[in-house]
């Protein structure tokens, strides 16, 4: 599915992967997550192979992909209660901030299979925040969102890039960073 | 660096999580609960209403009933967590997938088996259990169907990424039941007669232990193979 892929991101760095559908964006981003096995080749993580101490890798990054994994019967604010409690201690709020600053203040509490599909998406990058993790790999994070809710992404991420953190997003726009540190990355099909 | 929340408090919210969806959603475990209050209510209609015959299969139709209840839950086990994601960032979470995927299953039992237990008696008093024999169907079947449920989540986890795998999950768990299904039914049996049933018990128990202590091994390998 993917082949004669090489490259290295580092610290505060944005990496858009692009490519028509079907190109293997997300199949790079799952690959990159340690949930597909490699047949040739590796990934490294601070120079070190992520096979080794998968755990460890998987402390450090978080990953959203198409679905946002939300359960439709439990509110936004116990979704992430569950969703993020397993990785760290996380106070109610904190939740309630993080989801003020997606802009769900008014629907928070109400169950996430009355949201739209852009409210949803808010919801689940309101707990990509919360993770607290160094390496985001959000697979076209911007779908289903309002030109303000794209906006907001770009805020997102341009702060996990300050703080240091790698972010690699496959998208088929630009997404709206201020941050010049951003590469893009092609991928077509053989 | 590793998560900061401790193996045992995020299993404690996978199972706590599970069960507020199961309350807020009660049409799937129920679903298990009817059909075996109607598989065992409707045993006297079709056999005979003398009791005496009755006592004499009690044990084996609540065992069956209570076994195919269980398989009945087993399909939902992991498919809604594998279609909206959750359990693919249960795998990438930095937590033990063992203890989250023990959790689920345990979470799966307490929604299944132990209802199934408790509702026994009642089923039992339907097939001429002698009223002084009821409270001792419980304990039997609330160890037969944790062993159940730990080992139809190899089954549950392994036919994951199969379409309508109902059947397959059947076929690979049915195998494995069969030990839990026959000391199962002799403990009831024995304990409808008013005989010492801790015999079969102990197997009961033993079978137990070996599923709480392999099967989440063996159900976390598959999960992680059905995401690849």
């Amino acid at each position: 599915m993917l082949a004669g892929l090489d490259l290295a991101v580092d610290a505060g760095e944005l990496l858009l992967v692009t490519g028509a559908n079907g190109s293997g964006k997300t199949t790079l981003l799952r690959a990159l997550c340690g949930l597909l096995h490699l047949e040739e080749g590796q990934v490294l993580w601070q120079g070190r192979n992520v096979r080794e101490d998968l755990p460890a890798y998987h402390a450090q990054l978080v990953y959203l992909g198409h679905a946002p994994p939300l359960k439709g019967d439990l509110t936004a604010h116990e979704n992430l209660r569950f969703w993020v409690g397993i990785r760290r201690d996380v106070r109610r709020e904190e939740i309630s901030a993080a989801l003020e600053r997606v802009g769900a203040t008014g629907w928070s509490e109400r169950p996430v299979r009355t949201l739209s599909a852009g409210q949803k998406r808010r919801v689940a990058l309101a707990g990509v925040s919360l993770c607290d993790a160094s390496l985001w790999l959000l697979d076209e994070p911007t779908t289903n969102l309002d030109g303000d809710g794209q906006r907001l992404v770009g805020s997102l991420v341009d702060e996990r890039l300050s703080s240091g953190g790698i972010v690699i997003a496959a998208v088929h726009q630009d997404l709206p960073v201020s941050r010049a540190r951003s590469r893009r990355l092609e991928l077509t099909c053989r | 660096m590793q998560v900061s929340t401790p193996a045992h408090r995020a299993a404690w919210l996978v199972l706590a999580r599970d069960l507020r969806l199961a309350l807020r959603k009660p049409s799937q475990c129920v679903q298990p609960l009817a059909f075996f209050a109607i598989v065992t209510t409707l045993f006297p209609l079709a056999i005979s209403p003398e009791l005496s015959r009755l006592r004499e299969i009690a044990s084996g139709v609540l065992w069956v009933a209570a076994l195919l209840a269980s398989l009945l839950a087993l399909e939902f086990l992991f498919r809604d967590d594998a279609h909206d994601g959750t359990l693919e960032q249960y795998a990438i979470s930095g937590q033990s997938l063992t203890w989250l995927v023990f959790a689920k299953t345990a979470a799966h039992w307490t929604l299944t088996g132990v209802p199934l237990a408790l509702m026994a008696p009642l089923a039992g008093a339907a097939l001429g259990v002698p009223y002084e024999a009821m409270p001792w169907l419980i304990a039997p079947i609330a160890l037969g169907t944790l062993a159940l449920s730990l080992i139809g989540s190899i089954g549950a986890a392994l036919t994951l990424g199969v379409k309508r795998g109902g059947v397959l999950l059947t076929l690979l768990t049915l195998p494995l039941a069969v030990p839990v299904l026959i000391f199962g039914a002799q403990a009831t049996d024995l304990a409808i007669r008013g005989a010492s049933f801790v015999a079969p018990l102990y197997l009961l128990g033993a079978m137990a232990v070996l599923a709480v202590t392999l099967a989440p091994l063996a159900a976390a390998a598959a999960v992680r193979m059905s995401l690849e």
